[in-house]
């Protein structure tokens, strides 16, 4: 069962209808294939043509999807052999954030990433993406380790940013994104981060720092919430679909502002409408990424990574 | 009055900008409220005689109080205006403008070339007069330039955190400035030489969680506000009172995130000594 987002409501009176037809047709012997058909293509063209039109608030809540993939999906669906490691080794597991060995097309990598959860019980135990202090330096642990032993680095990325939050202040919250960022320029092997729904603020860069960043079509990726702009420039969140509009959060922007490399294109209506397929268009994106860079130096990895940052935004 | 109390009341210190405008022959302490002349409190390095709040102060009076005199102030990277064309209720260009206008500096960071006690260094400070001090592409340029320019000089870099948050203005260009500065800090450690933050009030989002915890050794103000997250976000997101203190200096110390806890009047000596111990490698 599809759930249907405020815009997508004419699409959805219409697969209402093709539903409610079939079940007719299925009791009598009514023959109404021409009309099932008929909505069908319209269903379709109306799909089509509602996303290729997304406004950037639109595409928010597309990354926000409720049945969007995420990390656990393209574990499932891009790598094998993945082995999960824990902790920090200094305070504790964060599920927010998720790391380990993987395989993707033969390639053995280390792979990290926000895991949302997608029922409540499962939100509430990866505290829906919001990684803590913990979270961070065992991503930093992980990237370190990878940088040892040879291992490309690929970062999942769906956050709405770092958790806000008592103890994730006391333990140090912007000391451990602080030491993220640094792991990830740090690499001397090449690192590939895909912004997979929502890349929100600095809980988002510390996985982000990449050799290449991607982004997934309907992603967003920004230095706060459109709510959060909208409540602050605006003085109130109500101005959210502005604020997304002017702070420039979509993945055709930022391909525009060379913040990012290459954008993963999604199926018409969305990666949750097709998951398989949305997988099988990351996996060989990050494939061809990852055997581009396969191909440098240490040193070059390093220095291009720097270069990259160094740019953005400076012609 | 107590700490705890200061505490409280400092979070009023978002009005006192305007009243530490020179031109004002009196200045009401953002504090404790005491009427105190002008002259006396920027003698007495803009903190209060009575309560010892530490004021906001600009650029230039940062700087004079930290280095010797005769310093050299250094450009900072011209960029671009306004990259995304932004506009809310004003037009970003317009804010631009007016801050400009209200402040010495084109942007909020800015660096000088000098000695502390003759130990040669290059200081950035950051302004929170300067839209509070946010971190837009101009800032971020102005920290790599100020590193390098310590890197060519075989200098300490120390810069004076302040930020109120993201130059929302400039959007993601203003998260791409974190992993900016850090790629310029990787190699001011490459080259050997020091790196020390001094952070003031208040000092919070991606600069917080960039360079300002990534010195080599961190000073913060008395009282100085410190955090990754804002303190509403953080108060909707558990419905409970914050503790006493919380996100400020001290609290932060006991924290581990910060070595020390440094007043106004022994800054400048506090950051010689330093620089005594870790300046001392053959240049
Ligand atoms: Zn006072």
């Amino acid at each position: 069962m599809i759930s249907y987002l405020e815009f997508e409501k004419p699409v959805a009176a219409l697969e209402s209808r093709i539903a409610e037809l079939r079940t007719t047709a299925a009791e009598g012997d009514l023959d109404i294939s021409a009309e099932v058909t008929r909505l069908e293509r319209k269903s379709a063209d109306l799909l089509a043509s509602t996303y290729r039109a997304l406004t950037p608030w639109q595409k928010t809540q597309v990354a926000r999807h409720p049945m969007r993939p995420h990390f656990v999906d393209y574990v499932r669906m891009i790598f094998t052999d993945f082995v999960p490691l824990g902790g920090d080794r200094t305070f504790g597991e964060d599920y927010a954030i998720i790391g380990g060995f993987a395989t993707i097309q033969g390639r053995k990598v280390m792979l990290i990433g926000h895991e949302n959860g997608h029922d409540t019980a499962t939100r509430i135990k990866h505290n829906f993406g919001m990684g803590k202090p913990e979270g961070y330096r065992k991503a930093t642990r992980l990237m370190e380790l990878a940088g040892r032993f040879g291992l490309p680095v690929v970062t999942l990325v769906d956050t709405k940013g770092a958790f806000p939050g008592v103890e994730a202040e006391e333990r140090g919250q912007a000391e451990a994104i602080a030491r993220a960022t640094e792991a990830c320029l740090a690499l001397p092997v090449p690192m590939v981060a895909v912004i997979v729904g929502e890349g929100g603020s600095g809980g988002a860069v510390a996985l982000a720092s990449a050799s290449r960043v991607l982004m997934l079509e309907h992603a967003v990726y920004s230095v706060i919430s459109p709510e959060g702009c909208a409540s602050i420039l605006w003085r109130t969140p109500e101005k959210a679909s502005d604020a997304a509009e002017a702070m420039k959060v979509t993945a055709q922007d930022l391909h525009g502002l060379k913040v990012i490399e290459r954008i993963v294109q999604e199926p018409v209506g969305g990666a949750h409408r097709d998951p398989e397929m949305t997988a099988k268009m990351l996996s060989n994106a990050l494939v061809e990424e990852l055997d581009k860079l396969g191909r440098l130096s240490p040193a070059e990895i390093i220095a291009k990574r720097e270069e990259r940052f160094l740019a953005i935004g400076q012609d | 009055m107590s700490w705890l109390n200061r505490v409280r009341n400092s979070l009023s210190s978002l009005g006192a900008a305007k009243e530490q405008i020179p031109d004002n022959l009196w200045i009401k302490c953002p504090n404790c409220g005491e009427m105190l002349f002008t002259k006396d409190y920027e003698a007495n390095l803009s903190v209060c005689p009575r309560c010892d709040h530490h004021g906001r102060i600009g650029t230039d009076a940062r700087l004079s109080q930290i280095l010797d005199a005769g310093f050299q102030l250094l450009p900072s990277p011209r960029v671009k205006d306004d990259p995304l064309k932004f506009r809310d209720s004003k037009k970003y260009t317009d804010r631009l403008k007016a801050a400009r206008a209200a402040n010495p500096h084109h942007d909020a960071l800015t660096n000088a070339l000098g000695t502390i006690d003759g130990h040669r260094a290059v200081v950035g400070v950051q302004d929170f007069f300067f839209m509070a001090g946010s971190m837009g592409v101009a800032v971020g340029a102005a920290f790599v330039s100020g590193v390098e320019r310590a890197i060519k000089e075989r200098a300490p870099y120390i810069i004076c955190t302040a930020a109120g948050g993201a130059r929302m203005q400039e959007g993601i260009l203003s998260l791409m400035q974190m992993p900016k500065a850090t790629v310029a800090l990787r190699r001011l450690r490459a080259a050997g030489l020091p790196y020390i933050v001094v952070l003031t009030d208040p000092t919070t989002g991606g600069v917080t969680a960039s360079y300002a915890m990534l010195g080599d050794i961190h000073i913060a103000e008395p009282g100085c506000l410190i955090g990754f997250a804002g303190q509403r976000v953080i108060q909707d997101t558990i419905r409970e009172k914050l503790p006493e203190g919380f996100q400020r200096a001290e609290y932060l110390h006991a924290h581990g995130m910060v070595d020390m806890v440094v007043r106004r009047p022994e800054l400048k000596a506090t950051l010689a000594m330093l620089l005594s111990y870790m300046c001392n490698k053959a240049a």
